[in-house]
């Protein structure tokens, strides 16, 4: 493929991947308000548009209609700089996620993710390690002490369990044996006895992914760990001096992250695109993949939600000892055992 | 293809600026990110030169490179913390003296 | 030709990273350009085909030890540093003695060092070598490393605590409540 044909196709992909995220995290948001309404016993948007469907776009238009304060106490680079870090990073991981396998369109073989990387898992951590930056630096420009304590207390949470969160896929790489995203998932096709499908999960590491499912809720600052940004905690963290379109960003980045971590738990942990048998004629079979796979992450982010609105909230102490006392040596266990079992079966 | 002496040259610049940075600097933090400077353009040329001469080792030098920048940076910074309770200033030129 | 645009991009991109640095004043900014330095790094080690070292130099470098630095400085919220008389000796005599070196440097490295060129991805930097590497041949460094991340730790967390806290801790061993 030449020079000029690859990036031609590279950016028709990443504008198709953009497109679709974003409608994501906007719909997320959606399915977030639905599911958290129904479990407290109320129906959640319904006004705008059939089941409340045309809410996020509601939501999105009164964000760009709101006056876009610029307090004169902020440090301004930084204040302004600060929710572009945090979306650019949120939204960058996107491109090194598979969606299914090769396909063949108008005689160009292309996978079905942008860029296909030997060390992609490696990538996705660094850039969830780069999106700390966005946090503390919107907590400290905003020059006040709710938002400097809520940066502060954030990014200490997500630089902690960002470690627990990388120890427990090294499990994973230990069985697969590679870093590439699409080697993971290729390495969990077929199943066991005719029926079980030859899952991670499955194969031992469901240790490593109830790690992974704590680590990815403290990552991404949800309950049960959002105090950091709780409202009744120190007012809303760091982004408490923050309103209309950088509020948004700040929105739309905690869902595209809480989107991305979906994404890598289905590639690691639930066998990617693989479903029950391929049916169908050729067309039908390249695009069922894809629909595995966001059967996979509705499903992940279904329970994402489904535990937002029933756990309370731990303390900032109880939350740090969790990581460092239980999960971390969690994951160092799990990583020992797998790695001796690997070795002594090889 | 490009010539092995411009990275070489890109690892020097590096190195240099954080020599300057070291010596004009009276902020300590700013003195410590300049000796991260230095380290990176050390770890440059490993890199290069591990190309060149395809010899591995060089990237794994790499590596204990960057977790001695850590440790040191770790306790360099605690350091700067415990300096600064005491001296309440994080300029060089008022840390002079070993009395308060 | 392209390798030698994007190499020529991003040595740009580290090399004004690195004046920034030394430009600006406030240390908030001379850590963010620090972290921009340390990112167009990883490309050039991409480029040279150690694709290993790139990410650890991101997750490690820019991830790690920078949030760390940026820590202190928002924690200490130092300000603006002030120019001294002894920084202004230092400004006039350090800079043009540094560029005179730096330009002697770069003359005999360009001119008479007798290298070659280097491919785009000439090292062969799989992980898997990196790891046998690591844990045959350079096994002992590899774990004496690990006892000085250790000592470092220890460190930071004696250093860094209150000294009124430890006093108090010390001289009621046995206050139990009433």
């Amino acid at each position: 493929m030449s020079l000029s044909v690859f990036i031609l196709v590279s950016v028709i992909k990443i504008v198709i991947a953009l497109g679709v995220l974003l409608t994501a995290v906007a719909y997320t948001v959606w399915l977030e308000r639905k599911v958290v309404g129904h479990i407290q016993n109320r129906w959640g948007p319904t006004r705008v548009g059939p089941f409340g469907l045309l809410q996020p776009l509601a939501d999105g238009v009164k964000f760009i209609f709101k006056e876009d304060l610029l307090p004169p106490h902020v440090y301004k680079p930084l204040y302004i700089a600060a929710p572009m870090i945090a979306l650019i990073f949120a939204l960058t991981s996107i491109s090194l996620i598979p969606v299914g396998n090769w396909i063949t369109v108008f005689g160009i073989h292309t996978p079905l993710e942008i860029v296909d990387v030997n060390i992609g898992l490696l990538i996705v951590l660094g850039i969830t390690s780069l999106g700390v930056y966005g946090v503390a630096l919107a907590g400290w420009s905003s020059n006040s002490k709710y938002s400097l304590l809520g940066g502060l207390r954030a990014s200490a949470q997500m630089v902690s369990y960002e470690i627990s969160l990388g120890l427990s896929l090294v499990g994973v790489l230990i069985m697969a044996g590679s870093f590439s995203l699409r080697d993971i998932v290729d390495a969990q096709s077929g199943t066991f006895w005719g029926f079980i499908p030859r899952w991670n999960i499955f194969q031992g590491q469901f240790v490593a992914f109830f790690i992974y499912l704590m680590a990815a809720y403290a990552e991404t600052n949800r309950i049960p760990f959002d105090l950091p940004e709780a409202e009744t905690e120190l007012v809303a963290g760091y982004h408490t001096e923050y309103s209309a379109m950088k509020f948004a960003m700040f929105f739309m980045a905690e869902y595209a992250n809480m989107i991305t971590v979906a994404c890598l738990a289905t590639l690691l942990f639930l066998g990617g695109w693989h479903g029950p048998h391929r049916f169908g004629p050729p067309i039908v079979q390249a695009i069922l993949p894809v629909f595995w796979f966001a059967a996979k992450i509705f499903a992940f982010l279904f329970l994402y939600i489904w535990v937002r609105g029933t756990l309370p909230r731990f303390r900032y102490d109880q939350l740090m000892a969790f990581g460092w006392k239980f999960l971390l040596p969690l994951a160092i266990a799990n990583l020992v055992i797998t790695a001796l079992i690997v070795a002594l079966r090889s | 293809m490009v010539p092995l002496s411009y990275y070489l040259v890109l690892s020097g610049i590096l190195f240099a600026c954080g020599v300057t940075g070291f010596l004009i600097k009276r902020n300590i933090i700013t003195i410590f990110m300049s000796i991260e400077l230095m380290l990176n353009g050390v770890n440059l040329s490993f890199v290069a030169f591990a190309a060149q001469w395809h010899a591995l080792s060089g990237q794994v030098f790499v590596f204990f490179v960057m977790v001695v920048a850590a440790a040191e940076a770790t306790v360099g910074l605690a350091i700067i913390i415990a300096v600064y309770r005491t001296r309440e200033t994080l300029n060089v030129d008022r840390v002079n003296l070993l009395k308060l | 030709m392209l390798h030698l645009f994007v190499f020529s991009m991003f040595g740009l991109v580290c090399v004004a990273g690195a004046v920034n640095l030394l430009v600006q004043r406030h240390p908030i900014n001379s850590a963010l350009s620090l972290v921009v330095v340390m990112g167009s790094l990883a490309v050039e080690y991409l480029l040279l085909g150690a694709e290993f070292v790139a990410a650890v130099q991101v997750i490690v470098y820019a991830g790690a030890i920078m949030v760390l630095f940026v820590f202190v400085i928002m924690l200490l919220n130092a300000g603006v540093e002030d120019r001294s008389r002894g920084s202004r000796v230092a400004m006039l005599f350090g800079i043009p003695g540094m560029l005179i070196g730096s330009v002697l440097v770069a003359w005999v490295l360009l001119e008479r060092s007798g290298t070659g060129n280097v491919a785009v991805g000439a090292l062969p930097g799989p992980p898997k070598v990196i790891g046998w590497l690591l844990f045959h041949d350079f096994l002992l460094p590899f774990e004496v490393t690990s006892v000085l991340v250790l000592i470092a730790i220890l460190g930071a967390v004696v250093l860094a605590s209150h000294p009124a806290s430890a006093r108090e801790a010390s001289s009621q061993p046995d206050k139990r409540e009433g």
